[in-house]
C-alpha cells in the first residue's frame, strides 16, 4: 500500500505535485500493538490473593471471669503430623479417634456432631508437627461446616498424653 | 459473452478501527498492569475457600517461610521512610538519608535491626544474594513486636497480613501469632490462594 508512483516529471514542462497514497500499511503497527497486549495481558495478575479473616480473642487478664461452658458440648480436633486430625468429645476421659482432611473425613464428623450437639464449641489444637496448611484447612473446614463456635487453642500435655496413648 | 464478471473488491481491509481497539487495550493494560517487586522468599500459600480479597494498599505482611524465617514488609514509600527512622530512634541505631531511601525500595525485609544498616549498605546485587536470617520473633528478643507497633503509629489505618508458607511447621506460625496477640492485634488476615476445583 505503501507504493510510491514514480511518475517523474510531467509533460510541457508542467510541474505535477505528486500525488502519493494517504493510506498507509498499518500491518507492522498492528503487530507491535497485539504484540504488546499480548505481553501485558499475560504479565497482569487479575487474581489477587484471597484473604481469610481470623479474629483472635484478646488475651484474658487475670481478674477476667472466664465463661465455663458443658464439657459434653466441647469437640476437639488436634492437627497432628502427615495431615492426621485427632478429635474426641468431651474432656474428662475421652475416646480419641483420627480422621483426615479428605471429603469423608473431617468434614463429615463435623457435620454430624455439629446436627447432634447443641451449640457445640470446636477447640482446634495444632500439635508442633502440624503444618500451617492444616491450620487454614480446618479454618476453612469451619466455614464450610457453618461452625460458629470455634478457637484456635495451645495443645497441652494431657491432649499429647492422649494421643500418645492412643496409638493411632 | 455470457461470461459473469467476478467483482474484485480490494483484499486490504481498513484496520483503522481494530488498531484503535488494540492500542486502547494496550493503554489500558499499561496502566493498570504494577509489577510486583522482587521477594527475597519464595512462599507457597495455602489455599482455601475463602473469598474476600486482599486490599490493595494499607498493608503489613508478615510472611513466614518453609523454614520458618519470619519477614517484614509494609507498602507505603513514605510510610516505610518514617518507620525506619521511628525503628532507628529505639534501637539507637542512626540510618543515613541514603539507607533511608534504600529501605523505602526495598520489599520484605527478614534483617534484624543491628545487622539492618550493614544490610541496606550493600550493593541491590549483593543483598539479593545475602541470606537473610530472618526476623527474630521469640519472646526473648521480640524485633516483629516493635515493627508491628510502629508501623501501626506510622500508619493507623494498616491492615495485617500473615502470609505463610502451606509446608511452614505450626510453631513458627504461633510465634508470630502471640506476639500480634500480645499486641493487642487480635484481628488479621492469612493470606491464602483460592481454591482449585474440590
Amino acid at each position: 500500500m505503501a507504493e510510491i508512483s514514480s511518475q517523474g516529471g510531467g509533460k510541457n514542462g508542467k510541474v505535477r505535485s505528486k500525488k502519493t497514497s494517504t493510506r498507509i500499511d498499518m500491518t507492522p503497527m498492528v503487530d507491535l500493538a497485539f504484540l504488546l497486549l499480548t505481553f501485558f495481558v499475560m504479565t497482569t495478575t487479575l487474581n489477587k490473593p484471597q484473604t481469610m479473616e481470623i479474629t483472635m480473642p484478646e488475651k484474658p487478664k487475670q481478674e477476667d471471669q472466664q465463661p465455663m461452658v458443658n464439657e459434653k458440648r466441647v469437640l476437639t480436633l488436634v492437627l497432628g503430623e502427615n495431615d492426621k486430625i485427632y478429635w474426641y468429645l468431651g474432656i474428662t476421659d475421652p475416646k480419641v479417634n483420627v480422621t483426615n482432611f479428605s471429603n469423608d473425613g473431617v468434614r463429615k464428623i463435623l457435620l454430624r456432631e455439629n446436627g447432634q450437639i447443641k451449640d457445640m464449641v470446636v477447640l482446634i489444637k495444632p500439635a508442633d508437627e502440624s503444618k500451617y496448611k492444616n491450620v487454614v484447612d480446618i479454618l476453612d473446614e469451619m466455614n464450610i461446616s457453618n461452625i460458629a463456635r470455634y478457637a484456635l487453642v495451645d495443645i497441652t500435655a494431657v491432649d499429647k498424653e492422649l494421643i500418645k496413648e492412643s496409638n493411632l | 459473452m455470457g461470461k459473469v464478471k467476478v467483482n474484485r473488491s480490494s483484499t486490504s481491509i481498513d484496520m483503522t478501527p481494530m488498531v484503535d481497539l488494540a492500542f486502547l487495550l494496550v493503554t489500558f493494560f499499561m496502566l493498570t498492569t504494577k509489577f510486583a517487586p522482587e521477594e527475597p522468599l519464595a512462599v507457597d500459600m495455602p489455599t482455601s475457600v475463602s473469598e474476600i480479597k486482599l486490599p490493595d494498599t494499607d498493608i503489613l505482611t508478615i510472611s513466614v517461610s518453609k523454614e520458618g524465617i519470619v519477614f517484614f514488609n509494609m507498602d507505603g514509600k513514605y510510610n516505610r521512610e518514617e518507620l525506619l527512622t521511628k525503628m532507628g530512634e529505639k534501637y539507637g541505631v542512626e540510618f543515613t538519608p541514603q539507607e533511608v531511601h534504600a529501605f523505602s525500595l526495598l520489599s520484605s525485609l527478614g534483617v534484624p535491626v543491628g545487622n539492618l544498616k550493614q544490610f541496606l549498605n550493600l550493593e541491590p546485587e549483593a543483598r539479593k544474594m545475602t541470606k537473610q536470617p530472618g526476623i527474630p520473633c521469640d519472646s526473648l528478643n521480640n524485633e516483629l513486636a516493635d515493627w508491628v507497633i510502629y508501623s501501626r503509629i506510622t500508619n493507623p489505618k494498616v491492615r495485617i497480613a500473615i502470609k505463610g508458607d502451606r509446608d511452614a511447621y505450626y510453631p513458627a506460625i504461633k510465634s508470630v501469632l502471640t506476639t500480634l496477640i500480645d499486641k493487642k492485634v487480635n484481628r488479621f488476615n492469612l493470606i491464602t490462594n483460592m481454591e482449585k476445583g474440590s
